[in-house]
């Protein structure tokens, strides 16, 4: 059968493209062709990633500031509804579907695309959009009969499904152990694990596995150091099938109702790459580079979606809406267009959005060589300051509330010349660009200094975690671009030359902060550009006491602490952060390294060698002697806390339970503790319901106490990967989640400290009235076991954390409620007073 | 660092009750010696109002305790403040009463007071001393991570069991599933021990099994009778981790019984509040209706 060439051939039926052969199949009516556009789905429905969402999820609508633009509805709803809307809209649309065909290449270019499916297949087409999403393809066992069935299965959506049955995992890592283990409480089951131990499973999963598989009394067993050799299907629905396992004793069978296969994902990457799509660098989270019209550097190839680092579903859709527009020739402005506009609003300026757009991004030199697209997006995602005197402020400050009236989410942000742009302490991370006039900083020791149009701002913040130390104010007319952390961390990693631009300039900061130079900032630049940056993960030695030194290390990220003594009897007597300095003995005359540096979490450090080191104090003699004074003030505070033996471990305590990156950390002493709970009491009833820590749990030493509760990270690891951009440190250094929460769960698994907890709505407490003379609901401090309502379960769980009590007046409401005293919460500064009041 | 409630703020509260008893004294002496002092004459008054003010200030820590979100100070603050208060409250109510006792409800209303304050004493001796002591004896641990290590072990002795015969088995499994941990507040406070143990081959009732003691001995003597090796080695297995069955249970209990002490004190105090608080409106009624 001769093939005929599509105009557009799309590439996966998730949100972006579904919507993209939505508007294909509109516009092939419209010109009254038939079979112009073709959706590619592996899956054997739509949209697998989201079917693969748990039965009743409440799937969010995020950013709500921005307007869905797709033939295919979209409403926050239920899982269920959402998918069979799309089913309804395919219908509607006449979009052109073929279930469970994979591609494995595509191949060419404009207009000449082959696109290759794994049944052998090849389709012809003028132009690809590759929307196949991030979460990969499940790998498979690789065996005949091994295609996805009811009896051969890569996911589990609900294991109370099964009852009774015969069931084989094959897998050792999380998801194999989650579901063997979900699987146990109703059936027999066989997990199968290539090696002989679960090496890649997290500790509470290992300890879970390995005890179901000890209990002789469940019907669990794990085959280990064994292979699949085959798989034999079940001969009708009902009848059970065959595995024959490849084991140490030799080949062993089992009859069996289903099989289920958790091998992990391919991450689409390298299929990707085999298409011809570049990508910046070898960052694991980095983004192939696209243009204006979502095109890859294969002409033809469009890319959008969480592929094109979008990962929310009405961007995926808007996008498949436009990218359709682009190739049939539309030059039509994105959805967020007027969101633009309004952004630069209020700029003296008479020039349309877009010509402003191009304007900022010749001016900072840093950005000129970004992609448009990517500047686009750092501009939408950013606030435009712009500071104005006092009249022009008022003036402005009107037309900003007639436009608040239309309803637009996004407006020029106003603030008074001369006001505080940050201050000193303050632990926002944002990141500023100067476009237009001048801004000041001032140091602690009151030094200010300018900066001008095309340089930034408010760098350190953003890579150490750390409060602010200067104060930044704003000129007059100065207009900036004000970047929250996640974007500019995002932009980082996948531009080269931005990251570059970042890490030279914070590296002269860095320098000038703690060594007070008087070089010329061309000298500066170029004992910069020597200058290099180490990592070292948690627990890595920086170097050894005994050792010869022949380097100093200057802390940017996280916490490095000194030890004493040999092997066993090590102790550690300091810990020292961001800024501070590591190993400076060494070059200012003995070589001999006093101490052991480790690093208690990941640490990111400026490494200098003597002759650098020389090149920046003898500039200025007078620093020499701060120098000197402070690194007499380390030896001493380190002596004191290596002298007593218990303080020594206490220190060693606190880093391990993650004090040394918490900003805030709840500490009971043991000693004053009644065990009464207000604390926990008191949390849940400031916070819906819910207490966020848990004082019986967490690990104690020495009477301390530090109770599974939010240490409010430094860099925050929860804050990682979170979609909906719910997370966010308050100026004051609270970190909390907002009500933008998709319940992904992502930020539950990255806390390393167990803190986040998916949890319902509680129910809502009566008032102290209702409840004294009704006896209706759960009066003041009675939490009991709440009764979820329908609403609540609709709503799906939440992620909840503590927030430091931020929006109570009083402060954190669990240490106000002790009634002994024992609760107080710390900062890594406290350390001292801490241990040396044991 | 930590700062615990009699030490709040430097003794703030101490100081402000040594100044409000010197008042009283005062106050008191300033009666002369014409007449005999009692709580008729002004400094009565005086003394009786500012004693009914401190029992209100006194019992509103129970409110306090609970409006988690007031901006009244905090609840440590309070609590230091309560104890000075309450004794000072002993005293000078005492002034006020003028030493006048009898079998009427004016006494009564004293003697509650008396009670309350006596049952405050032991709950703050509680509150200082056991804390400590529940640290020492978790030594690191907590109840919950005992806990954890208690279904952990009892998960490991029944899988071993399985290798051991019959009535060894039963034996075990019948020990686990009848160790009681908690029972009621006296049980807790007892640290009584209720658990039973079936022993087939002895008998077809439940016998005690106080501290493990009876199945550890059984298994003991049953490990040189063991049927084979594989037996011998669950056994000495079991009987080792019934050991360390022993120790946590002891741990527990030990917990429970020091929360239980930290607790049960609240019910004679709030209750005698309560009657307090009644006996004192009658008195005061009373006062003013038989002036
Ligand atoms: C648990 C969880 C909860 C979430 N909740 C929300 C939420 O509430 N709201 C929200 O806005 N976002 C949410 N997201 C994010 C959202 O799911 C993604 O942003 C969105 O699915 C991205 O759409 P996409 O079209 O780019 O890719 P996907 O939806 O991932 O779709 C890709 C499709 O391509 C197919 N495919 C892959 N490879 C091939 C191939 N080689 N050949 C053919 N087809 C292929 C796949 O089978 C799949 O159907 C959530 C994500 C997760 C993981
Ligand atoms: C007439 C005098 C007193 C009255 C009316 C009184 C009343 C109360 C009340 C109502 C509570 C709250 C209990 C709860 O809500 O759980 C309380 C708690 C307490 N009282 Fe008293 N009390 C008095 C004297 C004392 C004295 C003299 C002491 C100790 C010296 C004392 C020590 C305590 C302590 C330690 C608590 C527990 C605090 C807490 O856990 O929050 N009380 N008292
Ligand atoms: S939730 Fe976890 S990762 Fe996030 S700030 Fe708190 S302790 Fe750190
Ligand atoms: S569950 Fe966590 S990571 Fe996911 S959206 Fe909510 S806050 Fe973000
Ligand atoms: S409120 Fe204070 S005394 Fe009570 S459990 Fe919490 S830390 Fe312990």
């Amino acid at each position: 059968m001769p093939q005929n060439k599509f105009k557009v051939v799309i590439i996966g039926s998730g949100p972006a493209g579904l919507s993209a052969a939505a508007r294909a199949a509109y516009y092939e009516k419209e010109h009254g062709e038939s079979s112009a556009h073709l959706l590619l789905e592996a899956f054997s429905g739509l949209s697998k990633t989201i079917y693969q969402y748990q039965k009743g999820k409440h799937v969010m609508d995020e950013p709500g500031f921005l307007n869905l633009r797709s033939p295919m509805e979209f409403a926050a709803g239920k899982r269920e509804e959402v998918l069979q809307a799309w089913e309804q809209g395919v219908q509607q649309n006449g979009i052109n579907i073929q279930y469970e065909k994979e591609v494995i290449g595509i191949t060419g270019e404009q207009p000449d695309f082959t696109v290759t499916l794994k049944d052998g297949k090849k389709i012809t087409t003028e132009n690809v959009v590759l929307s196949i999403g991030l979460q990969g393809n499940p790998r498979k066992l690789g065996l005949p009969g091994d295609d996805e069935s009811t009896f051969v299965r890569y996911t589990l959506e609900d294991p109370d499904e099964f009852e009774e049955k015969t069931i084989v995992v094959v897998g050792a890592g999380d998801a194999a152990i989650e579901n063997a283990l979900g699987l146990a409480q109703n059936n027999t089951v066989y997990i199968i694990n290539r090696r002989n131990e679960f090496t890649r499973a997290k500790e509470g999963n290992l300890n879970a596995v390995l005890s179901a598989i000890n209990n002789k009394s469940n019907q669990f067993f794990c085959q280990y150091n064994t292979n699949v050799k085959s798989i034999q299907l079940p001969q009708s629905v009902d009848e059970k099938g065959a595995i024959v396992l490849d084991t140490p004793e030799g080949d062993l069978s089992i009859n069996c109702d289903c099989i289920i296969a958790r091998l992990g994902a391919i991450a689409p990457r390298r299929f990707v790459e085999s298409c011809g799509v570049e990508f910046p660098n070898d960052k694991p989270d980095s983004i192939p580079d696209l243009d204006n019209h979502y095109q890859s550097n294969v002409k033809g190839l469009y890319i959008i979606g969480a592929l094109g680092g979008y990962p929310l579903i009405k961007q995926a859709m808007n996008q498949g809406h436009d990218v359709i527009e682009f190739i049939h020739g539309k030059e039509i402005k994105p959805a967020d267009h007027p969101l633009l506009e309004q952004q630069f609003k209020l700029l003296p300026y008479v020039m349309d959005a877009q010509d402003i757009l191009e304007l900022y991004q010749q001016r900072v030199p840093m950005f000129k060589r970004m992609n448009a697209l990517a500047f686009r997006e750092l501009i939408i995602e950013s606030n435009i300051v712009i500071a104005l005197d006092e009249q022009g402020y008022q003036e402005a400050n009107k037309k900003q509330e007639l436009a608040k009236a239309k309803n637009y989410s996004k407006f020029t942000k106003l603030i008074k010349a001369g006001d505080k742009i940050f201050k000193k302490e303050e632990y926002s991370n944002t990141f500023y660009t100067i476009v237009e006039g001048e801004v000041s900083l001032t140091t602690e020791e009151g030094k200010s200094f300018k900066l001008k149009a095309g340089q930034f701002f408010g760098e350190m913040s953003l890579l150490s975690g750390r409060p602010r130390k200067t104060d930044a104010i704003a000129g007059n007319d100065c207009i900036l671009i004000e970047t929250p952390r996640r974007i500019m961390l995002k932009l980082m990693n996948s531009n080269d030359e931005v990251a570059q631009g970042i890490n030279r300039i914070s590296t002269v900061r860095a320098l000038q902060e703690a060594f007070n130079p008087n070089l010329s900032s061309k000298e500066m630049l170029a004992l910069a550009a020597t200058v290099k940056m180490v990592e070292f993960k948690a627990n890595e030695t920086l170097f050894k006491e005994g050792e010869k030194g022949k380097h100093l290390y200057l802390i940017r990220l996280g916490t490095v602490s000194l030890a004493k003594g040999i092997k066993h009897n090590k102790r550690v007597t300091t810990q020292l952060q961001s800024g501070e300095l590591v190993g400076q003995l060494a070059l200012m005359g003995n070589p001999t390294r006093t101490h052991t540096a480790v690093a208690a979490v990941r640490v990111e450090a400026f490494k200098l060698n003597l002759q650098q080191f020389l090149t920046l104090i003898k500039s200025n003699k007078d620093q020499i002697k701060v120098l000197q004074s402070d690194l007499a003030d380390l030896m001493q505070k380190s002596n004191l806390m290596g002298s007593v033996y218990e303080s020594v471990d206490i220190n060693k305590f606190l880093l391990k339970q993650g004090l040394g990156e918490a900003t805030n950390a709840l500490v009971i002493d043991e000693n004053l503790c009644v065990a009464c709970d207000n604390c926990e009491t008191a949390c849940a009833e400031t916070h819906s319901g819910i207490a966020r820590l848990k004082r019986e749990q967490g690990d104690s030493f020495a009477g301390l106490h530090i109770p599974i509760s939010c240490r409010h990270c430094e860099q925050p690891h929860c804050m990682k990967d979170c979609p909906a951009d719910a997370i966010h440190r308050a100026d004051s250094g609270e970190v909390f989640i907002d009500d933008s929460c998709i319940g992904c769960g992502n930020c539950e698994t990255n806390c390393p400290y167990d803190v986040i907890k998916m949890s319902y709505d509680m129910p809502k407490k009566p008032g102290l009235l209702a409840w004294m003379f009704l006896g209706l609901g759960k009066g003041p401090g009675e939490l009991g076991n709440p009764v979820i309502d329908a609403k609540a379960k609709d709503k799906g769980k939440k992620a909840v954390k503590c927030d430091l009590c931020k929006d109570l007046k009083t402060g954190p409401a669990c240490v106000r409620a002790c009634p002994t005293g024992a609760a107080i919460r710390i900062s890594p500064n406290d350390f001292v007073d801490l241990v040396e009041g044991r | 660092m930590f700062e615990n409630l009699l030490k709040y703020k430097k003794y703030r509260y101490l100081s402000l009750s040594l100044i409000l008893i010197v008042s009283a004294a005062v106050i008191y002496l300033t009666q002369g010696i014409e007449q005999p002092a009692n709580g008729g004459t002004w400094q009565g008054y005086t003394l009786g109002i500012f004693s009914a003010f401190l029992v209100l200030l006194l019992t509103y820590l129970g409110i306090r305790k609970r409006s988690y979100s007031s901006r009244m100070g905090t609840v440590e603050g309070w609590t230091s403040a309560h104890v000075f208060l309450g004794t000072s409250l002993l005293l000078i109510a005492t002034l006020h009463a003028a030493f006048q006792v009898g079998w009427n409800i004016h006494t009564l209303a004293y003697v509650l007071m008396i009670a309350v304050i006596l049952s405050g004493f032991y709950g703050l001796f509680t509150y200082l001393h056991y804390p400590q002591v529940m640290s020492k004896n978790n030594n690191g641990g907590s109840q919950e991570s005992w806990l954890q290590e208690l279904a952990q072990i009892d998960d490991e002795i029944k899988n071993r069991s399985g290798s051991c015969r019959a009535e060894i088995r039963l034996l075990v499994l019948s020990a686990i599933e009848n160790t009681k941990i908690s029972g009621g507040l006296f049980s807790q406070l007892t640290r009584s021990d209720n658990s039973k143990i079936k022993i087939q081959s002895e008998s077809d009732k439940y016998t005690s099994n106080k501290n493990q003691e009876r199945v550890i001995s059984y298994l003991a003597r049953a490990l040189p009778n063991s049927l084979n090796h594989a037996e011998a080695s669950a056994i000495d297995g079991i009987l080792s981790k019934f050991s360390r069955r022993q120790r946590l249970l002891k741990i527990i209990k030990r917990n429970l019984q020091i929360k239980a002490y930290l607790k049960v004190w609240l019910l004679f105090h709030v209750p005698l509040t309560i009657a307090l608080l009644a006996a004192l409106t009658v008195h005061i009624l009373v006062v003013f209706i038989y002036w």
